[in-house]
């Protein structure tokens, strides 16, 4: 069978797509809770107000409730699963915890989707964490310039905050990934 | 949908280390099949396509494990003609389907969300301004999840075709959005659903931006008279398919 092609979102995904707590992948107050929030922006550098941001992740131990994670599923219920629009001025916000080392050889990050009108399919990126020493043994941020790869790393932003901003096109693009 | 963190159970016994090179990823549809990022006839693609080739990224247990959504689901979710007090003004259609990945195994217990114009192809959005009137009755958003066969359906009314600023007298053919979520992160999917022999798509750069035309009729449903509900609703068909798993593990030379 063939696949179904890809469309984009258009402005008004906030119909369909909007879930209150979606920003939520661990609940407020959870111990070691980091809120990651950042601004969506064009290749104008402005801001891109209906945009959605999604989040998948392994869980702080590193592992994924799944049954195709070859450990087995952790059976923890951690949904790993975060989702936000962007507001009036691009900003998006997700509060997690920091995913553990799944063991492969890989730095914790969280996998990112941007969907918006005038994106005709996702764009996926990653997500990777400051002050994080497997970040330099990491196979794709490795394997990228340094200015690029810097584009996937968070910035701390104080106690428990971490800011990532993702750049679509023009100076400072973030690096896209295909799957 | 948000479950709490820090109740990992115990590791089961005998868990193997991860070892994502044991498992399959997904592969990728021929080319042609999904759109361009760029495509000048969509205007808003020029600030917001990236200007660089995406990176190559090998998929590992990230990319093929994935978020399973089956909660939340309201009683009237799957009937965006019941959500409010009176009911919507419309043709009423059932839109019903099967989701498969490209193997032709179905996805079960997978969400599904849609969202639409209501009959006079007005959205139920701030944003949407065009003099068309809003029914009061229909918010259109709905979303439902699927068997064990992979069959989804939900009941709504046919959306009307509305005018944007694309470029002179540029109309979208009716369509309903679809958001799926396959069984990884990889399968991941949102597209649009049309009705068959629509005259606006010839003029339409979202449905043309895919570019082999085997693939755009994929998007368009079939009209279906043995799944109509006499003296209620009309019927409409529409199977989606996420990709499948790459025959052997990581046969790619992925970076």
């Amino acid at each position: 069978m063939r696949e179904t092609p890809a469309q984009t979102v258009g402005p008004y995904l906030a119909v369909g797509l909007t879930w209150p707590a979606g920003f939520l992948v661990v609940p407020l107050g959870t111990p070691g809770a980091v809120r990651i929030s950042g601004v969506l922006r064009d290749g104008a550098g402005e801001p891109v107000p209906d945009g959605m941001i999604e989040t998948w992740q392994a869980d702080a131990d590193g592992r994924f409730d799944h049954p195709d994670d070859p450990r087995g599923p952790s059976g923890s219920g951690f949904a790993g699963f975060g989702r936000c629009p962007t507001d009036a001025d691009g900003r998006y916000e997700i509060v997690t915890v920091k995913p553990g080392r799944i063991g492969d050889g890989q730095a914790p990050h969280l996998d990112v989707s941007v969907f918006a009108r005038g994106l005709l399919d996702r764009v996926v990126t990653r997500l990777y964490f400051p002050d994080e020493g497997a970040n330099a043994v990491d196979p794709l941020l490795s394997a990228l310039p340094p200015d690029r790869a810097a584009t996937l790393v968070a910035e701390p932003a104080g106690e428990g905050e971490l800011r990532f901003d993702i750049r679509l096109q023009g100076a400072g693009e973030t690096v896209f990934l295909r799957l | 949908m948000t479950i709490p963190a820090g109740a990992a159970g115990a590791r089961p016994a005998g868990a193997r280390p991860a070892d994502a090179t044991a498992a399959r990823g997904y592969r990728r549809a021929p080319e042609g099949t999904h759109p361009p990022l760029r495509f000048a006839a969509y205007r808003a693609t020029g600030l917001r396509a990236p200007s660089l080739a995406p990176v190559v990224l090998r998929q590992r247990l990230t990319e093929i494990t994935g978020p399973l959504l089956t909660g939340d689901i309201g009683p009237s979710d799957h009937d965006l003609t019941t959500q409010h007090a009176g009911e919507a003004i419309g043709q009423r259609i059932v839109v019903f389907g099967r989701v498969l990945d490209s193997d032709g195994r179905p996805v079960p217990e997978t969400l599904v969300e849609v969202w639409q114009a209501n009959s006079a192809g007005r959205y139920a959005h701030v944003r949407d301004s065009w003099p068309a009137p809003l029914d009061p009755n229909f918010t259109g958003g709905g979303r439902v999840v699927t068997d064990p066969a992979g069959h989804y359906s939900f009941t709504t009314i046919k959306p009307g075709a509305y005018p944007w600023g694309n470029h002179h007298n540029a109309w979208r053919p009716a369509h309903i959005h679809f958001s799926l979520f396959g069984r990884s992160f990889t399968q991941r999917l949102v597209t649009q659903m049309y009705f068959p022999d629509d005259p606006l798509f010839s003029q339409d750069p979202i449905y043309n931006s895919v570019p082999d035309a085997n693939a755009r009729g994929r998007m368009v449903a079939t009209f279906d008279l043995d799944a109509t509900c006499p003296e209620r609703a009309l019927a409409f068909r529409f199977d989606i398919v996420l990709r499948g798993r790459e025959r052997t593990p990581f046969e790619e030379p992925h970076a």
